[in-house]
């Protein structure tokens, strides 16, 4: 399988996504307020902060799960600022959900078929019939599920049950899922939520490879601060719904706002916010 | 009979009439995807011109470090070809262990499978003088490595392309040179005590080993084969190169370890060969299963499982079955037998073998019972394998059959097993001391092994010859004897018996966590981890319980009197088992000296620091205090309390 690399064209030079000055309302709550990022084609980005900063929510913005009550969103250069869920998934976005959005009683492999979806062309009717178009098509997306199966070594599991799988196993599957998808940008909500440290470091390494593979831009909400600072180029700061700070993960760890949200102020920033409890 | 061939030319042969007939086949994108045997000579010939173009040649050696893949066999007849020595490499063994093999072999290339294994071996370079090249198979996590002596498989066989243009026939006539009396392989032994030892071994002593399994085993051509034994086992080679290629049969490649079993039910393989623990694991999963069954299948299954161990021992005994039991045999077939055949992946296997240890009796008649032609074999490293197989009509759980033709055996004074054959080794590679003392006088192998040759003619294998011993008041004992019977439990996984000079015999056990876990799931009883489960009295107490039915099978004076269970797994990692998992006698002496102390000085519990090794080679100290107990004492078994206890998992 060949590694399609996503660059080359003149919109390299422009940011693949740009979110400008976004903000979320729920009643009285402000969830995110004048957020700006800007994330380059097959850059892995992170997004940290505390509980409750906003950063869900932002990815629910990015993937038209919310429409932003200001501000604007524009994906290679399609405004999706009012765009639904699906049309953006067509563009080119998936993510993955920080509670686990599998269907329980499906096997691996129908899960990850499903990711599938959008990119099927043929129709119920012949689907039915299952011939022609319907069945190459089948064959097709099988062979690319395959593929997915392999990178992600479900081989073992590929015909069991979700609801039998153990968590961290459960977050592999709906990474694959979302990478059934071909995305060009990857919207990972805590994939290492809830791991012990030797699954949060085989997903640190699908998360490389995946950037790697297949040029795919990443966005990563992540509580573990040496996974993040070990696996992204750029690294914002969220807290109580706004940015407070950008930069690499270097410049990001000395930053005196950053230290101060994290710890109080006064602290050293190396040590990080911990694991939140599940 | 002598061999007159090598094992490429025999690929060369099979290339020509097998031609399109599937040589291998290996699981891609979830579908079985067959090699003939025209491409496997034509991967083999370009990377052996590849190899060539990189300067390798005759006498030079190539290890492989891998799961079984198309690919290292490739390399592996590759490295043949040129007149050069394979040296299948352990692939869990950790980088220091690896780097000894590598080293003493003096390989110049290795062939890895993967990034684990790539870094394991760049990680040791600098203890490896000879290296110069390291061909990966699977490029994952490769792609921004930049080391000049890393190269892919296919860049090898493309370079190999490009050499073999200018040079036609470069391989070909390489081939034609090569004599059966060259060597092809190195094969390290595990060392249960000592450093590993390089058995070299030429085509004739394979071939020779391979032919006479052919003449005391029907194997055919259209057999298909699951090779799934780690790569460095002689077993291994035998089977899926040897024989695989003297035959002309299809070995199958499991897709990962983890998907063995349902590999295995997918290709219902016609021949097999495993050892005794996976036999043990399978039985033991069996039950485990049974046991979770509703009300009604866990009764039929027991039902037909005694009536069908019933027939077998009759059979066994060489009685007639009453019309009766053989009515009742016959439902069983239908009901449990057949599915459960089907299940295990073996309804189409005509015979499976076991070796390298021996297997318990219990286990053994379970499977011959359900109508698994399951026969015990015996063989070493030095032997290229088999040396005696049990015939289809001649099996019994105590012996390993007779030896092959071409193979002669005797028992020496001392009772130890030696024997004579085309196969028995060319010496361990720059080790001449230990193959002197391997090799009498007279030009027979010492196999290390006690054992005597039965009424029929069967060999009976012991233990080995230099660990029997003698208790203080004379009682010859042989530890292994007693561990063997101890692990025919499904409770305990390991066991060491001591007793060489000492008063009476006693073990240290090491439990077996998936069926132990499942019995305290059961009983209701809460632990939080295997040391906390190792720790429980219950636990003792059920351990105790199976000394008692072990002992009843133990003659009165090397009966086991004291016990205790471990809190950790033997692990091979730690040294203490090899990586065909036999127990390294001397050094768990050695490491448990305090906590054998204890077992004879009569204390109740013993203070001990393990060092536990990571896989990844990093050590820790693990302190933990172990309690001992007595097998025969004051009813001590505590009653299990009903409380509502919330069962752990795991």
């Amino acid at each position: 399988m060949a590694g399609a690399a996503a660059s080359g064209s003149e919109i390299a030079e422009r940011p693949q996504l740009v979110v400008a000055g976004a903000s979320k309302r729920f009643g009285g709550v402000r969830a995110v307020e004048g957020v700006s990022i800007s994330v380059n084609r097959g850059q892995i980005a992170s997004i940290i902060g505390p509980n409750g900063a906003g950063k869900t929510s932002l990815l629910n913005m990015i993937s038209g799960f919310y429409k932003p009550d200001t501000g604007s969103i524009t994906f290679e250069g399609h405004d999706i600022t009012r765009a639904r869920p699906a049309e953006i998934a067509a563009l080119g976005i998936a993510r993955t959900f920080q509670n686990i959005a599998l269907f329980a009683g499906m096997t691996v492999l129908d899960n990850i078929m499903l990711g599938r979806h959008v990119h099927m062309r043929s129709g119920v009717l012949s689907s039915l019939v299952y011939w022609g178009l319907a069945q190459r098509e089948e064959v097709a997306h099988r062979a690319r599920c395959e593929e997915l199966i392999e990178f992600l070594e479900l081989e073992d599991l590929r015909k069991q049950q979700v609801s039998g799988l153990a968590y961290g196993l459960r977050k592999r599957v709906e990474l694959g899922r979302a990478l059934a998808l071909e995305p060009k940008l990857l919207l990972l909500d805590e994939p290492m939520g809830g791991m012990n440290q030797e699954e949060k470091e085989d997903m640190a390494r699908y998360v490389l490879d995946v950037n790697q593979h297949w040029g795919t831009t990443i966005i990563l909400i992540e509580h573990d601060m040496t996974v993040v600072m070990d696996i992204s180029q750029q690294v914002n700061v969220f807290d109580r719904g706004r940015k407070i700070a950008e930069g690499t993960p270097a410049e990001v760890q000395s930053n005196p706002a950053v230290i101060d949200a994290y710890l109080g102020a006064g602290s050293h920033a190396n040590a990080g916010p911990g694991e939140k409890a599940a | 009979m002598t061999v007159d061939i090598t094992l490429p030319q025999l690929l060369r042969k099979n290339a020509a009439t097998l031609a399109a007939r599937p040589a291998m086949r290996e699981k891609d994108l979830g579908i079985w995807q067959p090699y003939s045997w025209r491409r496997y000579w034509d991967e083999t010939r370009d990377f052996a011109l590849g190899l060539a173009a990189a300067g390798f040649g005759a006498g030079d050696k190539l290890a492989v470090i891998g799961e079984n893949r198309p690919h290292l066999y490739f390399a592996q007849l590759a490295a043949m070809c040129l007149g050069g020595v394979a040296v299948p490499a352990y692939q869990d063994a950790i980088a220091a262990e690896l780097a000894y093999v590598l080293d003493h072999a003096e390989v110049s290339i290795v062939v890895a499978e993967d990034q684990e294994q790539v870094d394991k071996v760049l990680s040791v370079r600098d203890r490896l003088p000879h290296l110069k090249l390291v061909v990966f198979d699977d490029p994952r996590g490769l792609g921004d490595y930049d080391e000049p002596i890393l190269k892919s498989f296919g860049e090898v066989q493309q370079a190999g392309r490009e050499f073999g243009a200018p040079h036609p026939q470069h391989v070909e006539a390489a081939v034609e040179a090569g004599k059966p009396d060259d060597l092809c392989l190195f094969s390290y032994t595990s060392g249960t005590t000592s450093r590993p030892k390089g058995v070299m071994l030429s085509h004739a002593n394979l071939l020779s080993a391979a032919e006479a399994l052919t003449k005391a085993e029907d194997i055919r051509a259209a057999d298909d084969h699951l090779a799934y034994l780690p790569m460095a086992w002689i077993g291994n080679s035998l089977l899926s190169m040897a024989l695989h290629l003297g035959v002309g049969f299809t070995c199958n490649y499991p897709e990962r370890p983890e998907t063995l079993l349902r590999d295995l039910r997918e290709l219902g393989p016609t021949i097999a060969l495993a050892p005794p623990r996976f036999w043990e694991n399978t039985l033991t999963a069996t039950l485990v299963r049974a046991a979770d069954a509703s009300w009604l299948k866990r009764r039929l299954f027991n039902l037909f499982r005694a009536i069908a161990e019933r027939a077998e021992t009759r059979r066994g005994a060489g009685e007639k079955v009453p019309l009766g039991l053989r009515f009742g045999f016959a439902i069983g077939e239908v009901l449990i037998y057949g599915p459960l055949r089907d299940q295990l992946g073996l309804r189409r296997a005509r015979w499976v073998y076991t070796g390298g240890a021996p297997l318990g009796a219990d286990t053994f008649r379970f499977f011959r019972a359900v109508g698994v032609n399951l026969k015990q074999v015996y063989g070493a490293t030095e032997l290229a394998g088999l040396c005696s197989a049990q015939a289809n009509r001649d099996v019994d759980p105590d012996t390993v059959g007779r030896a092959f033709q071409g193979t002669e055996l005797r028992i020496a004074e001392n009772g130890e097993v030696q024997v004579r054959s085309e196969s028995v080794f060319k010496g361990y590679y720059k080790q001449q001391e230990a193959t002197r003392a391997t090799m009498t006088e007279d030009g027979w192998l010492r196999t290390g092994d006690a054992g005597f040759i039965d009424r029929r003619g069967h060999l009976v294998i012991i233990d080995r010859a230099r660990d029997v011993g003698k208790l203080v008041d004379g009682t010859a004992y042989a530890p292994q004897f007693v561990e063997n019977k101890l692990k025919f439990s499904p409770y305990i996984g390991e066991a060491v018996a001591f007793g060489d000079a000492r008063p009476f015999v006693a073990a240290i056990v090491a439990i077996d966590p998936t069926t132990v876990g499942n019995w305290a799931e059961r009983q209701n009883l809460a632990y939080t981890s295997f040391q906390d489960l190792c720790a429980k009295p219950e636990v003792a107490g059920l351990i105790r319980g199976e000394i008692r039915k072990c002992n009843r099978m133990l003659p009165e004076a090397v009966q086991i009197r004291r016990f205790l269970v471990l809190n950790k797994e033997f692990d091979a990692d730690d040294d203490e088992i090899t990586r065909t998992r036999k127990i390294r006698r001397g050094f768990v002496a050695e490491k448990y000296a305090s906590v054998v102390e204890a077992l004879y000085s009569g204390a109740g519990e013993v203070e001990f620091a393990a060092e536990i090794t990571y896989e990844d080679g990093r050590k820790t100290l693990m302190h933990s205090t172990l309690a001992i107990a007595d097998v025969e004492e004051a009813e001590a078994r505590p009653e299990i309390a009903p409380e509502p206890a919330i069962s752990a998992a795991q």
